[in-house]
C-alpha cells in the first residue's frame, strides 16, 4: 500500500521526537501497523528509508517484539494471559476454550478476519486474574462464558467496553495509533480504577 | 488500626483522579515548586537521605543512582523510567500510571532537574493501550501547564518528556535492554562497564529508575527526610505498594510500610481464598525464589526477605492455595522465560529451551527421580553463568519449588500423570471446558 | 591484544598490568582482555563469539573463568572475552578451577542440545572450532533427550553464501562482522530467544563485497560458501600461504589445494596489511586458473591463420625471430609479480635495446609517468589508522582496494575521523564512510582539489589511478601535499603496478627508480647489469607503442579494450608476441603465444600500494613455476642477448641486489588544470569505475560471485531526471557518436553536469560501447 502525504509528515512528526532518528523505529512500526494492520514490507523499507538504516536492521527489530506481527491480525486482536498465575486462575481453560470456539489455533484468525487469538504472558493486571486483552485493552476477572461473548460480540462487530478502557473498543490499527503516540483524544473515558486496585486504600479507609 | 500507609494511591478512589485537576486539588506540582528552588545537589542529597530504594526489583539506593552521574562534563545527561512493567505478578506501576500518572511526572521533574537532564524519557510497556492514552494527555496537559517544556517555573529549567511505547519484550525491563530498544535496536542486555550512569542512552550518562520509585520522590520532597524515613525498617525505608494476587478473597493493590509481613497483609486485606490455605508464594515476582507458609512472618523488605532465601523485588505477591501444582506453575513460569529469553546468550535460549521439556515430562508424569537431580543440576549450569539475571530468573522457581516440594514432583513420577485437578485451583466454574 | 591493535601512537607509554592465570605471572598492556593474556601464556580458553578483530560480546558464555581481585572473588565466573586484566587479578581457567571447568561442560552442553549430528557431512567437519572444543572442554555424552530446533536448510542468503540455521550457535560473528567491520548490515538476528536466527530481509541479499569473511570466521558450519560446499574435507587440502593478485591491497591469503586444483582460498593474517579479512573477489575470483580456454601449450600462428601448438624451441624460435632486427617494444600489463616486471624490464632494455616498455594497460598520461617516475609516495595503512583525516582523490576505495576501504572504515567508526572524496557523487562506499563530498565532474577534480583546506601532516591524500585521466590533476596532487606536509598514496587498482614501477617497467624509468634521463643512473645498472651501456633515448608509452610504427611487440597481460575500442585493430598489424594464461584479445592477433602460470602455480611477489612486498609461493605443487621471467630468459637467449633470470627466484635475488637509486634525483613539471567543459541540456560529462565485481577478466567462471554484484546503473542528477522526464529505475540512454549505452537509473545528488556509470559491468563497457569511461561529453535521453 503506499503511504499518503498526511500519513507520511504524521511519520516525521514521530522521528522529530527522538534526539536521534534510530530510536522512532518502535513509534514507526506501531505505526505502519496502523496502516497496514501488521508490518509489510513497504512499511519495513519505507522506515529503512525514513531513518537510513538497511532493511534487515528493521527486520532485526521488528522481529525481536511479539507485538509486531508478521501478518495480519484480526481486527480484534485478543490476548489470553497464560502465565502461570492467570493460567491457574482459569487462563488455561479460557484458552483451549476460546481455541475450540473459534475453531482456530495459537495466533490464528477467523477467517472473517475479525478475532484472532493470541497466548500473551504477564500483562501486569494480576489482581484481575484471570486476564484477557483485545486490542491491548483490559478485560478483566474473564471467565470461560465472558470471553466467550466476548469473541462473540467482536465478531458482530459489537464488543463491550473495556472493563478499565475507553467507553468503545477501538480497533486493533486504531490503538496502534495510539501505541505510536498519536492521541485518539479518549484518555478520559474509562475508570480511573477497578475495584482490586483500590482494595488496600479501602481498607486504610477502615472499608470492610 | 491498620498499618497501611496509602501515599501514592491516597486519591486513586476519585474518579478523576488521573487528571492535571485533581493532582493539583489534591497537593500535586507542588513538590517541582520547592525541588526547582533548591540546588541540584540538594535534591540528590535529599533523595539520599531518605534512604529510598530501587522499586523495580533490585533495590538500589535511587539518590546514589542520581550521584553516579557526572556533572560539568558538558554532556547532554537523560533520565528514562522504566515503565516497562512485566515481571509475572507485577501489576502495581500499571495501575499508578492509570490513576495516577502526574506523580510520575512530576517525580521525572525532580530526578532530571536533579541529574541536570533537559531530555527524559518514559518507557513505557506496549501491551496496554489506556495507560498509554493516560501517561500520553498527562504529558501533554503538563506541557500545558508549563510544567514541561521551556523554563519550567520560570526557574530557568528546561525538561523535555517524551512518552515511549514498547512492543512486547519482558527483557526491556533491564535497563540496558531498555536503552537498546529506546535507541532503535534490538532489546537486548548490553556488555557493563561502562555503566548507564557513564555511558546511557546514545551514550550518555542517564539514569534509569521505576515507575514507582520516581513517583515517591515528589512526597519524599514535599514531607521530608524524616517523615520518610519514620516509615519502614533500618536499612528499608519508607512506604511501598505491595501487589496481592492469587488465590486470595481481595486481591488488589496494599501500600504498606516496607518490613510488612505477608500474614499482616492477608489480615488486612481478607486472607486467602475461603475454604482454603496457602501453599506457596512468590514475594516479589516469579524470579524471586518462592516462599510457602513457614514465610508468613518474614518481614517484606530487602533485607528480611533476602535473610529468608528469596528476593524482595517487585513487591508482587502471588499467593497459591493448595489446589496449585506446583510442577505446573513452574512449567508456567519456565515457559514464560523461555519465550522472553532474548536470545542473546547460550545458557539463558538453549537452557529455557532444555528447561521447558524437562518440565513437560515431569509434569504428565514422565521421567525418574534422576530428572530431578538433571534438573537441578541444568539449573546449576544456567544460573550465574548467563549475560544478564534474565536466566537466573528462570532458574529461581525450579531450584527454591524442589527445595519445597521435591515430593509432589515424585507424585507425579509416581502417578504417571498430574496428581491434581486443575478446575479446582479455577476461580470460575467448568462452563463448557472440555 | 598487541599495542597496535589498541591503536595507540607508539611514542605514548603504555601502562602495563600484572595478573595471575592458572598460577602464572604474566604483565600485559592496559586493557588486555583475559582471554588474551591467557593466550599469550599459551593457555586456550574456549570460545565462539570471541574475536580479537569484533567488539566483545560475550555472548556465547564458553570462555567462562574463576576470577578474583586482589583476594576478593566474583561471586559467579566471568566471560574472559569482556573482562580486561587488572593488577592483582588472579584468574583460574578450566586447567585448575573445578568451578570454571563445569561452567565451560555445561555451556558446552547446551550449544549442542540444538546442534545437529551432522559433522560428517559438515563442510565446517575437521576444521570446526565447535566440533574441536566439545572434544577438548566438552561432556563425553549430552544429557538432552528432547527434541531439537529445526529450521529449513541450507537458505542461500545470497549466490555465494549459504546459512544452516540448525548449525548456529549465534555467536553473532557473523552479523558483528558486517555491522561493525564492513558496514554492510544486510544480515542480522532476527526473532527472539530460543527462535533467534541470523538472517536477512527476504527481499535484499547479502550482496556485501565482503561477505566471505563471515563464512571463514564462522565457529561452526551454519555459514558456508555456495562453490565450495561439499567439495572437499579439510584434511585432504594442502594449504599455502600466497598472496592476492587482484588488488594492490595486499592482502595475505591462504590458498588450499586438493589434487592439483585450487578448492578454495582464505584471507590470511598481516596484522599491518589485511589484518585477518579479505574481499569476495580475491576470495572466490580463481576459477579463471582452469578455464577452459587455458593455454596450455606454445602456439604459431600458421599460414592460414590459425593458431597451431608447437614445441617450445621452436616457439622461442619463432618469436626472436620476429624480435630480432625490428623496432620493438614491450607491454607488461598491470597484473605482473615484482619478479616478472624486472624481467621485462631487463628484456626490453638488454635483448630489445629499447626502453619501449610501459606497464599501463589502462587510460594514461605523459603527467602521469613523470609522477611515477619522480614522486616516491609515503602512505601506509598505519598512517591511516592514525590520520586525522583522510582525502580520496579519483579514488573508490571500496570499488578499488577494498582493504584500504575497511581500514579507513575502521577509523572513522573508532575515531570519527574526517573523510573528504572528490568524486561526482557520492557511493555507497563513501556514505559508508560519511564521506564529506567535493562534488567534482570528472576532468574538473582541480579546482576541487586546490579548494581542500585544513590538511596536516597527519593527513593521509589517497589518490586513485583515475586521476591521470585528468590533466593537472597528479600536479595539483604534488603541490597539496608538499604545501601541507600530508602523506600521500598512489593506488593503482591492479596488484603488479606498484612492483612495475620499482622494477623499471616504465619507459622514463629503470629498475631501482633510476631515471632513463640520468646518465649516471643508466651506467650504474649498465655495470649491475655487466653490459657497456643501456638505451638512453626515453621509450614509448603504451598508447604511443600502439599508435606508432613498432614492427614487434611482446604482450603480457593485456586487455587491449581497457586501452582503447582501437587498439585491438592497430595491433593486429603488428608482429604479436602474447605471453598469457588463456585465449584472449591479444592471442587472437598474436604470432606467437607463450603459455605463462597463474599466480596459484608460481612463486613471486607483489608490491602493495603501501610499497610493501607480499611474497608468495605456488600453492598447487608439481608445477613448472612457469613464471613470466622464465619464459623472458629463455627467449632472450634465443635472441643471443641473455638476461640470465632462469628462475623466478634469480629474478628476486638480483633485483634486490641492485638496489634503489640513492643519487640525484629529479622533480616533475606541474601542469595546470583544463578548463570546465560545459554541456548543454540534454548532455553530460561522463564519469565511471569500475566496480569491484563486474567483467574483469580474472572474475570468469565464477557465477556464484558474480551475482553478488551491484546492478549496472545510470547514476542521474534530480534535475535532469525532471529534464529527462524520468523516475528511480527509468530506463535512461547514454550516447556519442561511438555508441550507447542504456541503463536503469539512479537518482542520486551528482554533480549537475555529470552522469555517472559502472566502467566495465554488465550492459555497461564503457569503452566497448561508448569508446570513451571519462571527462568527455555525452548525450542523454529517456531511453
Amino acid at each position: 500500500m503506499a503511504y499518503t502525504t498526511a500519513q507520511l509528515s504524521i511519520m516525521d512528526s514521530i522521528i522529530n521526537r527522538y534526539p536521534r532518528k534510530r530510536s522512532a523505529i518502535m513509534p514507526l512500526l506501531h505505526f505502519v501497523q496502523s496502516i497496514d494492520g501488521y508490518v509489510t514490507n513497504e512499511g519495513i523499507e519505507l522506515i529503512g528509508q525514513k531513518l537510513e538504516l538497511a532493511t534487515a536492521e528493521v527486520t532485526a527489530v521488528s522481529t525481536f517484539y511479539t507485538q509486531y506481527k508478521s501478518k495480519p491480525v484480526g481486527e480484534y486482536h485478543v490476548g489470553i494471559c497464560t502465565n502461570t498465575l492467570c493460567a491457574v486462575m482459569g487462563g488455561d481453560a479460557i484458552f483451549e476454550s476460546i481455541k475450540e470456539h473459534l475453531d482456530i489455533e495459537n495466533d490464528g484468525v477467523t477467517t472473517d478476519g475479525k478475532v484472532s487469538v493470541e497466548h500473551i504472558e504477564c500483562n501486569a493486571a494480576c489482581d484481575y486474574a484471570p486476564v484477557v486483552m483485545v486490542n491491548w485493552e483490559f478485560y478483566d476477572n474473564q471467565t470461560v462464558q465472558s470471553t466467550r461473548d466476548l469473541v462473540d460480540a467482536a465478531r458482530a462487530g459489537n464488543p463491550p467496553a473495556p472493563t478499565r478502557g475507553p467507553n468503545k473498543l477501538r480497533t486493533w490499527k486504531e490503538n496502534s495509533a495510539v501505541l505510536a503516540g498519536i492521541s485518539d483524544g479518549l484518555a478520559n473515558e474509562g475508570v480511573q480504577a477497578g475495584e482490586p486496585t483500590l482494595s488496600g486504600l479501602k481498607k486504610a479507609k477502615g472499608g470492610a | 488500626m491498620s498499618k497501611l500507609t496509602p501515599v501514592l494511591s491516597a486519591n486513586w478512589d476519585q474518579k478523576d483522579s488521573f487528571t492535571l485537576e485533581a493532582y493539583k486539588r489534591n497537593g500535586g506540582y507542588t513538590a517541582i515548586t520547592k525541588a526547582l528552588s533548591m540546588k541540584p545537589d540538594e535534591v540528590i542529597q535529599t533523595v539520599k537521605d531518605s534512604g529510598l530504594r530501587g522499586r523495580g526489583g533490585a533495590g538500589f539506593p535511587t539518590g546514589n543512582k542520581w550521584g553516579f552521574i557526572p556533572q560539568g562534563d558538558n554532556k547532554e545527561h537523560y533520565f528514562v523510567v522504566n515503565a516497562d512493567e512485566s515481571e509475572p505478578g507485577t501489576c502495581k506501576d500499571t495501575p499508578l500510571l492509570m490513576a495516577s500518572p502526574h506523580v510520575l511526572i512530576e517525580g521525572v521533574i525532580i530526578g532530571s532537574f536533579a541529574i541536570r537532564a533537559n531530555h527524559a524519557f518514559i518507557y513505557i510497556r506496549g501491551e496496554v493501550t489506556h495507560v498509554v492514552r493516560r501517561v500520553q494527555q498527562a504529558i501533554e496537559d503538563a506541557y500545558k501547564a508549563g510544567f514541561l517544556g521551556k523554563n519550567i517555573l520560570g526557574k530557568g529549567f528546561d525538561l523535555d518528556l517524551v512518552l515511549h511505547v514498547g512492543a512486547g519484550a519482558y527483557i526491556c525491563g533491564e535497563e540496558t535492554a531498555l536503552l537498546d530498544s529506546l535507541e532503535g535496536f534490538r532489546g537486548q542486555p548490553r556488555l557493563r562497564p561502562p555503566f548507564p550512569a557513564i555511558a546511557g542512552l546514545y551514550a550518555k550518562p542517564t539514569v534509569v529508575n521505576n515507575v514507582e520509585s520516581v513517583a515517591s520522590v515528589p512526597a519524599i520532597i514535599n514531607n521530608g527526610v524524616a517523615w520518610f524515613t519514620a516509615m519502614g525498617t533500618e536499612k528499608s525505608k519508607g512506604f511501598t505498594l505491595y501487589s496481592l494476587s492469587g488465590h486470595v478473597n481481595n486481591p488488589g493493590q496494599f501500600e504498606a510500610p516496607l518490613g510488612i509481613t505477608l500474614r499482616e497483609l492477608l489480615e488486612i486485606s481478607g486472607g486467602i481464598r475461603t475454604g482454603h490455605k496457602l501453599k506457596f508464594w512468590t514475594p516479589g515476582g516469579s524470579s524471586t525464589p518462592i516462599f510457602t507458609d513457614a514465610h508468613l512472618d518474614v518481614p517484606l523488605d530487602y533485607e528480611g526477605v533476602s535473610a529468608a532465601g528469596s528476593i524482595l523485588g517487585t513487591k508482587a505477591l502471588q499467593i497459591f492455595d493448595e489446589t496449585t501444582c506446583i510442577v505446573r506453575a513452574v512449567l508456567r513460569w519456565t515457559e514464560f522465560y523461555k519465550h522472553e529469553s532474548c536470545g542473546k546468550c547460550t545458557p539463558c535460549r538453549e537452557g529455557t529451551w532444555w528447561l521447558v521439556q524437562v518440565l513437560k515430562d515431569l509434569e504428565s508424569g514422565r521421567g525418574s527421580e534422576a530428572d530431578l537431580d538433571k534438573l537441578l543440576d541444568l539449573c546449576d549450569n544456567i544460573m550465574g553463568r548467563s549475560f544478564c539475571a534474565l536466566a537466573d530468573g528462570a532458574a529461581s522457581p525450579i531450584i527454591s519449588s524442589l527445595k519445597y516440594f521435591r515430593q509432589e514432583y515424585l507424585d507425579h513420577l509416581a502417578a504417571g500423570k498430574c496428581p491434581f485437578d486443575p478446575m479446582t485451583a479455577t476461580l470460575f466454574e467448568s462452563v463448557g471446558v472440555k | 591484544m598487541s599495542i597496535q591493535e589498541l591503536g595507540v601512537d607508539q611514542q605514548v607509554k603504555v601502562e602495563m598490568i600484572t595478573c595471575v592465570i592458572d598460577g602464572f605471572e604474566i604483565t600485559v598492556p592496559k586493557g588486555t582482555l583475559v582471554i588474551r593474556a591467557a593466550e599469550k601464556l599459551g593457555i586456550q580458553i574456549p570460545r565462539f563469539c570471541d574475536h580479537p578483530l569484533l567488539a566483545p560480546a560475550g555472548a556465547c558464555r564458553q570462555c567462562l573463568v574463576d576470577i578474583e581481585i586482589n583476594g576478593r572473588a566474583f561471586p559467579k565466573p566471568q566471560a574472559s572475552c569482556t573482562i580486561p586484566v587488572e593488577n592483582g587479578m588472579v584468574v583460574k581457567t578450566q586447567l585448575t578451577s573445578p568451578a570454571a571447568d563445569k561452567a565451560q561442560k555445561g555451556i558446552m552442553e547446551l550449544l549442542l542440545i540444538n546442534h545437529p549430528l551432522d559433522c560428517p557431512v559438515c563442510d565446517k567437519g575437521g576444521e570446526c572450532p565447535l566440533q574441536n572444543q566439545a572434544m577438548s572442554n566438552g561432556r563425553a555424552e549430552s544429557r538432552f533427550e528432547g527434541v531439537k530446533r529445526t529450521f529449513e536448510k541450507p537458505v542461500a542468503i545470497s549466490s555465494q553464501v549459504l546459512l544452516d540455521r540448525e548449525r548456529c550457535v549465534l555467536c553473532a560473528r557473523c552479523t558483528r562482522f558486517s555491522e561493525q567491520i564492513a558496514g554492510d548490515p544486510f544480515i542480522t538476528l532476527n526473532e527472539r530467544g530460543a527462535l533467534q536466527q541470523v538472517g536477512i530481509y527476504e527481499e535484499e541479499p547479502f550482496d556485501s563485497y565482503y561477505s566471505g569473511n563471515t563464512v571463514q570466521i564462522c565457529p561452526v558450519g551454519a555459514l558456508t560458501g555456495t562453490s565450495y560446499r561439499f567439495r572437499a574435507r579439510p584434511f585432504d587440502l594442502v594449504s599455502t600461504n600466497s598472496a592476492c593478485e587482484h588488488c594492490a591491497s595486499g592482502c595475505a591469503m591462504r590458498t588450499d589445494v586438493r589434487r592439483g586444483k585450487t578448492l578454495r582460498r582464505l584471507a590470511g593474517e598481516d596484522a599491518e596489511v589485511n589484518e585477518e579479512w579479505n574481499c569476495d573477489k580475491g576470495r572466490w575470483a580463481f576459477k579463471y586458473e582452469v578455464a577452459k580456454n587455458r593455454i596450455k601449450n606454445p602456439m604459431i600462428r600458421d599460414s592460414s591463420g590459425q593458431l597451431q601448438e608447437v614445441s617450445w624451441p621452436e616457439a622461442l624460435a619463432a618469436a626472436a625471430n620476429g624480435l630480432k632486427n625490428s623496432r620493438s617494444g614491450v607491454l607488461v600489463g598491470g597484473r605482473v609479480t615484482i619478479e616478472d616486471a624486472y624481467g621485462y624490464s631487463k628484456f626490453a632494455r638488454l635483448a630489445l635495446n629499447t626502453n619501449n616498455i610501459d606497464f599501463r594497460a589502462r587510460l594514461h598520461s605523459q603527467e602521469e609517468l613523470e609522477f611515477l617516475a619522480t614522486t616516491s609516495t609515503n602512505a601506509t595503512y598505519k598512517d591511516i589508522d592514525n590520520a586525522d583525516h583522510v582525502v580520496l582523490i579519483g579514488f573508490e576505495p571500496e570499488d578499488e582496494s577494498p582493504i584500504v576501504f575497511l581500514r579507513i572504515y575502521k577509523q572513522v567508526q573508532k575515531r570519527s575521523i574526517k573523510l573528504t572524496t572528490i568524486a561526482p557523487y557520492a557511493s555507497r562506499g563513501s556514505e559508508k564512510l560519511k564521506a564529506n563530498l567535493i562534488k567534482s565532474a570528472s576532468g574538473n577534480e582541480v579546482s576541487a582539489i586546490s579548494s581542500l583546506s585544513g590538511l596536516t601532516g597527519k593527513s593521509v591524500v589517497l589518490v586513485g589511478e583515475r586521476i591521470s585521466e585528468t590533466k593537472g590533476g597528479l600536479s595539483s596532487i604534488i603541490k597539496l601535499v608538499s604545501d601541507t606536509g600530508a602523506k600521500l598514496g598512489w593506488i593503482p587498482r591492479r596488484a603488479g603496478e606498484k612492483g612495475a614501477i620499482t622494477a623499471g617497467a616504465l619507459p622514463n624509468l629503470l629498475p631501482g627508480n633510476r631515471l632513463v634521463s640520468n646518465s649516471s643512473a643508466r651506467v650504474d645498472l649498465a655495470a649491475a647489469w655487466s653490459v657497456d651501456s643501456l638505451p638512453s633515448e626515453i621509450g614509448l608509452s603504451t598508447e604511443e607503442m600502439i599508435d606508432s610504427d613498432l614492427q614487434a611487440l611482446l604482450i603480457g597481460g593485456v586487455d587491449p579494450m581497457d586501452i582503447s575500442p582501437e587498439a585491438k585493430v592497430k595491433l593486429a598489424k603488428k608482429f604479436i608476441i602474447s605471453l598469457e594464461i588463456r585465449q584472449s584479445d591479444i592471442t587472437d592477433i598474436a604470432s606467437v603465444v607463450l603459455p605463462v602460470a597463474p599466480v596459484v602455480e608460481k612463486s613471486g611477489s607483489f608490491m602493495d600500494w603501501q610499497g610493501k612486498v607480499r611474497r608468495f609461493e605456488a600453492a598447487v605443487d608439481q608445477t613448472l613455476n612457469r613464471s613470466d621471467v622464465r619464459i623472458l630468459s629463455m627467449l632472450a637467449d634465443e635472441i643471443g642477448k641473455p638476461i640470465n633470470l632462469p628462475t623466478v627466484n634469480s629474478a628476486w635475488v638480483e633485483f634486490e641486489s641492485i638496489g634503489s637509486w640513492d643519487g640525484e634525483v629529479s622533480t616533475m613539471k606541474l601542469l595546470v588544470g583544463a578548463g570546465n567543459k560545459s554541456v548543454n541540456n540534454d548532455e553530460a560529462i561522463i564519469s565511471s569505475w569500475r566496480n569491484l565485481l563486474d567483467k574483469g577478466s580474472l572474475q570468469d567462471g565464477e557465477e556464484n560471485l558474480a551475482g553478488t554484484a551491484r546492478k549496472s546503473k545510470v547514476v542521474i542528477s534530480q534535475s535532469r531526471a525532471r529534464t529527462l522526464n524520468v523516475g528511480d529505475g527509468d530506463l535512461v540512454r547514454v550516447s556519442n557518436n561511438y555508441g550507447a549505452v542504456t541503463l536503469a537509473c539512479q537518482i542520486s545528488d551528482i554533480d549537475e553536469s555529470s552522469i555517472w556509470l559502472p566502467r566495465n559491468s554488465i550492459n555497461s563497457q564503457l569503452i566497448r560501447n561508448l569508446g570513451v569511461v571519462s571527462n568527455s561529453v555525452v548525450k542523454v535521453a529517456k531511453a
